[in-house]
């Protein structure tokens, strides 16, 4: 059993609302200094065998089929330790 | 897997009971009084296992027995008035009423006060998808939600987090199944901080002969748990959230927040009709308050009560689970959302199981009727419970509290507006106006209902913004159905008999207004804690004022909800009865707008104004004020007014037709005006107040836009039926002028009415 | 015969109804499409109708691209079949990747259900025949997600080869220069964010109205396939 994560998150260029909408409240509940915030989604992929390579090659492609629309998002996968 | 996990609990057997009397059980914990343990003891002739406590606590709870209320709610059986078109009446899921042809429509309010303070968007959301699951196990399809709504001061900080939520959830949920939300009011207290009211209705339509009752029979039948897995959502939800008060500091009766998906639930709905339309089910009930335990038992016990015999054995660990280390009292108390329960003959289970698996539904045999008379589990082979399902169900405590007339009522009736410093000058009534229409009470409600989807399902004829919303059931013959909600805690608060009446006719004025027939009713009652004697005698009043009032509209009551303990340590809420009327027309293209949408047509006002100002708006706006007695009532009058209407409508003499409630005159005239966008000149009646004639909120009224080649035949119909009708106007100009007084150009107006929640919420 | 035109119900679709009203409105024969049948039933057009298909859980239409009617749909469009795709269907378009660009949560973030002025850029899409070019219609829209994002090069192109179909005279969700909808380069597939079902009834349409303004989407595609 291993576990590998993907990080999907809006590519820099596209304007992320959600995050917007997030940073303009931070400062309304006193958190200031924050310069900009991204929200974007995590995927915890359990897989029944070891999270080599090849594993890791097809999560790769499950996040560039499934997971991540890459008009607009990129990923990043890794193995959680 | 499985028997490890068993292994994890200790179960408390039915033996382990019988021979173990003296085990101390946490009952008092659960919400079970002294009196009521000693009585399940003496129901089972032992002390209760652990998962019988469990549900004998949710099932004798408040919330599911109606144990304080049931006394008064007799009343709406025994005062019910006479008609043929009461198909289900109150106790099942929902009323059903025959509207005609083969049809009929099913409908029912509902709260999700507490759970949607706690977390504004999932209690929502749930609540939307609990009223509906019930308009679903009736065996009809949901068609459109209306959503009664009370908060706090608008400016207040706690509002700015509980009503974006609450909209958003409502929106989230009801967009997401497909339905319609086509009305409902949003109202601002501060007597709501901290308690706001979220209450849902929902309306279905059926054929009459596919009725769906919430009962198990035939031995030998399977019982079949399908749609969500059961996880640790609500755990003792229902008992807890409907009896506790947030102050009381005690974490353990925070209730665990209810997360609803409404994906499964469109998918379950489109699940349970197909298995509908080929009748592969003898009983259905959805999972809600108190999930299996109530369902289970309200089966059983229905089974039993309609056919004499009957019984069910279920093997609760079968359950499919969403969170695996569950222990069976949990998952008996669990409220996950979206799960259904259907009792399914052995020759029709593979056609069930063949839909459910199309729609990707799990649905799993978990147990069989019986002809035992008993409702018996096991967990994994051990007998958890054993008990008679109708001492469960039916055979609750009922309290004859205690009420009395608060001391204070007198003081606050004598406290009358009549003080109150009024507007004199036209300057000053035409700044009063501007601050009426922005306030946010009346304001412009946009901001809100632009987030639900009215138009799903193509056949929204009205919907917010008219006085009420209006569905076509049949394209073919134009047959539709309208709905309305009102409820005002003010009136009810300075007098609970007539305030609970003057709900009952606002929203019967509202449906006749559109042009339909008003015929029945649903109530949600919100009030504080039924433990206070005056609070109590607030809703015996209002109860038996809403009995009588549906008496004489001959409109009965076909189903509710109580909702008790609104209230913030010593403070309840004003009584709120929420009032939903349900009207048929027989012709939805013969409709009645609300909009003043050409020029040249004359205003007419319709009933009596009176100096009336106890519980206004205006008091409350203006002077923050709260005293008197509400407007008179007079529900004959409601009823010709309402015949007027509707054969106004009928016979095409009326081009719009606006109620007059909060606010008064000018406020439905500005609301008019500014939805047809066309201005109106208003000569006010001779020998009346200019004041008193803009903004009192005299019952039995209505204002109506007439084509001028109609009016003589309209004013003879009023004149006839001796309903006073006043010509106070034309529609013209771009400005609400008020002949001698003031006049206000359309876009001032549009500018205050909109501009006021967009700045409270934001854009 | 009376053309053919399929509506797609995926689980979550909610305007299907609606839809497959239009199209009997517009005077042709409703073919309901389920979204496990890859079969496309003889149907001579096709209609991914609103809602919110498997929850639009992942994102708005990424799931629903991987479903057996779409890679019929799919197909069919590379031959020329006339594709609609309104709101939700719009999404599954451009998840397929048959319209470029993405549709993302709307700027004010809130669903929103408003009736909304467009104008119609091109009338040589095979849905859009009946209109005039530069017709200004009211059409309803809702959703929560549907801003119209593409990159800028994409944005030229689609300018350049007439592709823009409907642009809002007041953006209402940030679109990307105010794109309503969109259309392949051969014509045949529209991607479009308003509902035009929603606006072919006096009865239900938009208020004050116009009401039927919707109704030429459906009527152009039934022209079109009668001429043919």
């Amino acid at each position: 059993m291993a576990r590998v994560v993907v990080d999907v998150m809006l590519k820099p260029e596209i304007l992320d609302a959600q995050g917007q909408a997030v940073q303009r409240a931070l400062p309304r509940l006193g958190f200031d200094g924050v310069v900009g915030v991204r929200q974007g989604k995590r995927f915890e992929v359990e897989l029944d065998g070891p999270a080599d390579e090849a594993a890791l090659e097809r999560v790769r492609a499950m996040a560039e089929t499934l997971l991540a629309n890459t008009v607009i998002e990129e990923f990043t996968v890794k193995a959680e330790v | 897997m499985s028997s490890s996990t068993s292994q994890r609990f200790t179960v408390d057997t039915v033996e382990t009971a019988a021979a173990t009397p003296d085990t101390e059980q946490p009952f008092t914990a659960l919400g079970v009084k002294d009196d009521e343990y000693a009585r399940i003891r003496e129901i089972l002739g032992r002390r209760p296992t652990s998962c019988e406590l469990a549900m004998y606590s949710v099932m004798w709870s408040e919330h599911c027995s109606y144990k304080s209320s049931r006394v008064h709610l007799r009343q709406f059986g025994e005062k019910a008035p006479e008609t043929d078109f009461l198909l289900v009446g109150p106790g099942e899921n929902a009323g059903v009423v025959d509207v005609g042809g083969d049809l009929a429509v099913t409908f029912k309010i509902e709260s999700h006060n507490h759970p949607s303070y706690v977390e504004p968007y999932q209690g929502a959301a749930t609540g939307v998808g609990g009223i509906v699951r019930d308009i679903l196990t009736m065996g009809a399809r949901p068609i459109a939600v209306l959503d009664p709504l009370r908060f706090g001061p608008a400016d207040a900080h706690d509002t700015h987090r509980v009503l974006p939520g609450v909209v958003g959830g409502i929106g989230g949920y009801g967009n997401s199944l497909g339905l319609p939300n086509i009305g409902g009011e949003i109202v601002f207290d501060p007597c709501y901080a901290g308690n706001p009211l979220v209450n849902a209705l929902a309306v279905g339509v059926l054929r009459k002969s596919e009725i769906k009752l919430a009962q198990a029979h035939g031995s030998g039948n399977h019982v079949v748990l399908f749609g969500a897995r059961t996880g640790g959502d609500g755990i003792g939800g229902a008992s807890v959230l409907a009896s506790a008060t947030f102050d009381d500091g005690k974490p353990s009766k925070r209730p665990s927040v209810q997360v609803g998906d409404p994906f499964m639930e469109k998918v379950l709905i489109e699940c349970c009709l197909e298995i509908f339309a080929e009748d592969l089910v003898v009983g259905i009930q959805d999972l809600g308050a108190a999930g299996l335990s109530c369902a289970t038992t309200e089966l059983a016990a229905a089974g039993l009560q309609t056919k004499g015999v009957g019984g069910m054995d279920v093997q609760l660990d079968l359950a499919p689970l969403r969170d695996a280390s569950l222990a069976p009292e949990e998952i008996l108390m669990s409220e996950s959302q979206e799960r259904m329960m259907a009792v399914v003959a052995p020759a029709t289970l593979p056609r069930f199981r063949e839909i459910c698996e199309k729609w990707d539904v799990t649905a799993t045999v978990i147990g069989a009727v019986t002809d035992t008379g008993r409702l018996r589990m096991t967990w994994h082979g051990a007998n958890i419970v054993d008990v008679d399902p109708r001492t469960l169900a039916h055979q609750g405590p009922v309290y004859e509290r205690p009420y009395h007339r608060p001391a204070w009522q007198d003081a606050l009736q004598a406290d009358t507006p009549d003080r109150l410093a009024r507007p004199k000058t036209g300057d000053e009534l035409r700044e009063t106006v501007l601050r009426m229409v922005a306030s946010p009470n009346l304001a412009d409600k946009t901001w809100v209902v632009e987030q639900y989807d009215h138009r799903v399902r193509g056949n929204t004829v009205l919907a917010h913004g008219e006085d009420s919303g209006m569905l076509r059931l049949d394209e073919a013959s134009g047959l539709g159905i309208a709905l309305a909600t009102d409820g005002n805690g003010r009136y009810t608060k300075l007098d609970p008999y007539h305030g609970a009446q003057l709900a009952l006719a606002e929203a019967y004025r509202n449906v006749a207004a559109t042009g339909a027939r008003p015929l029945a009713v649903t109530d949600c009652l919100n009030f504080g804690s039924p433990e206070d004697p005056e609070v109590m005698w607030q809703f015996a009043e209002a109860t038996r004022g809403l009995a009588d009032g549906c008496l004489i509209l001959g409109t009965p009551v076909t189903g509710g909800n109580v909702s008790f303990y609104n209230q913030t340590g010593e403070s309840a809420i004003h009584p709120t009865p929420i009032v939903g009327v349900l009207g048929v027309i027989d012709d939805v293209t013969r409709r009645t707008r609300c909009a003043f949408a050409a020029e040249g047509e004359t205003l007419l006002l319709l009933g009596e104004t009176r100096d009336e100002f106890g519980g206004s708006e205006w008091a409350h706006v203006e002077h923050a004020h709260l005293g008197g007695l509400p407007p008179r009532v007079d529900l004959e009058r409601e009823r010709l007014l309402a015949e007027i209407l509707i054969a106004g409508s009928r016979d095409g003499l009326l081009s719009a037709a606006h109620d007059l409630s909060d606010g008064g005159l000018i406020q439905a005239v500005v609301e008019s005006a500014l939805r047809g966008g066309h201005g109106v000149r208003l000569v006010l009646p001779e020998g009346l107040d200019s004041f008193v004639a803009l903004f009192s909120e005299s019952a039995g009224r209505a204002v109506v836009a007439v084509p001028r080649g109609e009016e003589q035949r309209f004013t003879e119909l009023c004149g006839a039926r001796g309903l006073p009708c006043a010509r106070i106007g034309v529609v013209d100009g771009d400005a609400v002028e008020v002949e001698g007084e003031f006049a206000i150009p359309l876009t001032e107006l549009r500018a205050a009415h909109t501009g006021t929640f967009p700045g409270l919420f934001g854009q | 015969m009376a053309a053919r035109i399929g509506v797609v119900t995926f689980p979550g679709t909610q305007d299907d109804q609606d839809a497959l009203r239009a199209v009997a409105r517009a005077g042709a024969q409703p073919v309901p499409l389920w979204h496990r049948d890859p079969a496309l039933h003889a149907v001579d057009a096709v209609i991914l109708p609103g809602g919110f298909s498997y929850g639009d859980y992942l994102r708005a239409g990424a799931i629903a691209r991987f479903s057996p009617v779409m890679q019929a749909v799919i197909a069919g469009a590379a031959d020329g079949l006339p594709v609609l795709g309104i709101c939700n269907g719009f999404q599954v378009l451009c998840e397929s990747h048959l319209l470029p660009g993405a549709l993302l949560r709307n700027g004010g973030m809130h669903f929103v259900n408003r009736d909304v002025k467009l104008r119609v850029e091109s009338a040589a899409t095979r849905w859009t025949a009946h209109y005039e070019p530069g017709q200004e219609i009211v059409i309803p829209i809702k959703n929560v997600d549907g801003r119209y994002t593409a990159a800028e090069r994409t944005l030229d192109e689609l300018e350049a080869e007439g592709r823009v179909v409907a642009r809002y005279l007041q953006n209402p969700n940030g679109s990307a220069r105010d794109i309503a909808g969109i259309a392949n380069a051969q014509g045949n597939v529209v991607g479009l964010m308003p509902h035009p079902e929603h606006a072919i009834d006096e009865l239900t349409g938009p208020y004050p109205g116009p009401a039927t303004d919707g109704l030429p989407f459906f009527t152009s595609i039934l022209k079109q396939l009668v001429d043919a």
